[in-house]
């Protein structure tokens, strides 16, 4: 299973080990390029599910019986394998969730229960809405300042350069992308880990679009949480982490409750369970949780680097592919360098609706729409764009039947 | 059938015939009044376009001439350029009894659930301005049009 495997000279044998890909579009082989939305599954994770739900199904951490020690067994072990993955110190700071959307709603609700009217809170105007409205609607109710690093139309990419005059003592947290869903830059947190600190504030990242494309470690990039879907990096809907540094876990207090995060209930008074299953009430995703297990080795098998690499060609492939027809507006860093697998575009006189509607006809499947970044698209001034996503089974002939689809577009719409 | 290869023949490509893409490159009544008897903006949550209508009402209630404006796909500019000659000369009543399928045999497709959010976008909007002319005109029909 550990054996590796190479996402660049391999790319149709990887292929073959998604199920799905086989799957033939009116005639036409799948042409899958909304990876972004969410990524198609090996099956090697359907086989941990089913063969998970065949053998060893039961609650965790609950009955005394084999199938539930199994169960707990697998269902803790997957988050030592995600902690291994991300660099984390230990299962301590794996808090599994529902997805990035829900790691976000948990986070800014333990974090906010902390901080005083005034205190103030960053994002980015390029931020998923998973990461807004939260932090939008808390601060809201309890007087908080939300504030923005704003677009740079001349980078494509955020203007870092303000965060530096913008944060502040007041400032508690910034929590950005680490690629942008729709920009596709990858965002320098290094540099911006250093200044958060500096300020004495937190870094939380969303980690969503770069958990499958480039390599992570929390503590040598000085994240103090971070948040990801399992179904966008070939793991399953429904499973999700919150990762947080263990001292800062410690002393936040949960802000959902009910059984299994306890240690002990009066009928006035809890205390809470160890990390991480204070922030884990009732029943988890278990099996989605297996299922995030056997996704993280899937993606030991390709090492991130290669993946990273494999997409950057596929990237440069069809940026010059797609610039080279004309009229095509791409959004995002000119570089595929400083890109991550995200390419956002239009073109000139077809809409991204039609131009999605006649890919399909074809077999190719890219998105199409505003990709739950309202306010980046108001800065952008579209109402909507086309996006194509990458993975690691990305061929340069997915990217070739695109730009074939688009050319057709164009003619069809002239 | 199986539900997983079954393939639903919504329109594809058959769906930019000529007529579409006629109304989507010069729609009908296109544009905006300074004043009408109600005017209405929806926006498609789906991905972000907007349509507005403007309808000018005679005393009877009946759809005297309109505009719309906005930005959107051709399957919902077209829509919008077909509904705006279609409702010319009808009553309200008549406008609440169009539906889905009207649209679609005004396009001429048949569209799947998602693209049909974009061919419906004027109809919910003209169906809203009607009603927000009615609750400014109550009892209606007489006082219609000030
Ligand atoms: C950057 C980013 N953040 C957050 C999300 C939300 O993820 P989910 O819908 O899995 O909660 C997404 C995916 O849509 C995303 O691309």
């Amino acid at each position: 299973m550990k054996t590796r495997a190479s996402a660049s000279s391999n790319g149709s044998r990887t292929r073959n080990l998604f199920p799905i890909l086989s799957r033939k579009m009116r005639g036409h082989p799948l042409v899958y390029l909304d990876n972004g939305a969410t990524t198609q599954k090996p099956s090697s994770v359907l086989s941990a599910m089913d063969s998970f739900y065949k053998k060893s199904y039961a609650n965790v951490h609950r009955g005394i019986h084999t199938l539930s020690e199994e169960a707990t067994v697998a269902y803790e072990h997957a988050h030592e394998n995600v902690a291994d993955f991300i660099g984390a110190s230990s299962l301590r700071e794996i808090v599994f969730t529902r997805g990035t959307t829900d790691s976000f709603n948990m986070l800014s609700r333990m974090l906010t229960q902390t901080f005083s009217r005034g205190d103030e809170i960053i994002v980015s105007q390029a931020e998923h809405h998973s990461n807004l409205v939260p932090w939008q609607q808390l601060a809201q109710q309890k007087g908080l300042k939300l504030s923005f690093i704003p677009y740079d139309s001349r980078t494509g990419e955020l203007h870092w350069e303000k965060l530096e005059k913008m944060i502040s003592k007041k400032t508690k947290v910034v929590s950005l992308t680490h690629v942008s869903n729709v920009l596709g830059f990858i965002s320098p947190l290094k540099k911006i880990s250093k200044l958060v600190h500096d300020h004495n504030a937190l870094l939380s990242v969303d980690a969503a679009q770069s958990v499958a494309r480039l390599p992570i470690n929390v503590k040598k990039m000085g994240v103090d949480f971070l948040s990801f879907s399992g179904h966008k990096m070939y793991g399953p809907t429904a499973s999700g982490v919150l990762y947080g540094r263990e001292d800062l876990f410690s002393s936040l207090e949960p802000a959902y409750y009910g059984g299994d995060m306890v240690r002990e209930v009066t009928l006035n008074k809890s205390t809470w369970n160890d990390l991480p299953w204070k922030f884990e009430p009732g029943t988890p995703p278990i099996v989605e949780g297996i299922g995030l297990g056997a996704a993280v080795d899937f993606l030991r098998a390709y090492p991130l680097e290669d993946i990273f690499s494999h997409e950057k060609k596929i990237m440069a492939h069809a940026m010059n592919g797609l610039s080279s027809l004309g009229n095509i507006t791409i959004y995002g860093p000119s570089s595929p360098e400083q890109r991550a697998g995200v390419l956002a575009f239009n073109v000139k006189h077809v809409h991204a609706h039609d131009l999605s509607s006649l890919l399909n006809e074809d077999g190719v499947a890219i998105r199409a729409g505003h990709h739950c970044a309202m306010p980046l698209m108001t800065a952008l001034n579209i109402p909507a764009s086309a996006r194509a996503s990458f993975a690691v089974y990305t061929e340069k002939s997915d990217i070739d039947a695109l730009v074939e689809g688009v050319r057709k577009a164009q003619t069809i719409f002239k | 059938m199986n539900a997983v290869t079954d393939q639903r023949d919504f329109a594809g490509e058959g769906m930019y015939r000529e007529h579409i893409l006629d109304h989507y490159k010069h729609p009908r009544n296109f544009g905006e009044w300074k004043t009408c008897s109600v005017s209405h903006k929806e926006l498609n949550p789906v991905c972000g376009d907007q349509l507005s209508f403007q309808l000018n009402m005679d005393e009877k209630g009946v759809v005297k001439d309109v505009r719309f404006s906005g930005q959107g796909c051709a399957i919902s500019i077209a829509s919008a350029s077909l509904l705006s000659d279609e409702i010319k000369g009808k009553t309200i009543d008549q406008i609440n009894a169009l539906s889905r399928d009207t649209v679609q045999e005004l396009l001429g497709v048949t569209l799947g659930p998602s693209r049909l959010k974009c061919a419906m976008l004027s109809l919910d909007t003209v169906k809203n301005a009607c009603q927000i002319y009615q609750k400014y005109h109550a009892g209606g029909k007489k006082h219609g049009g000030h």
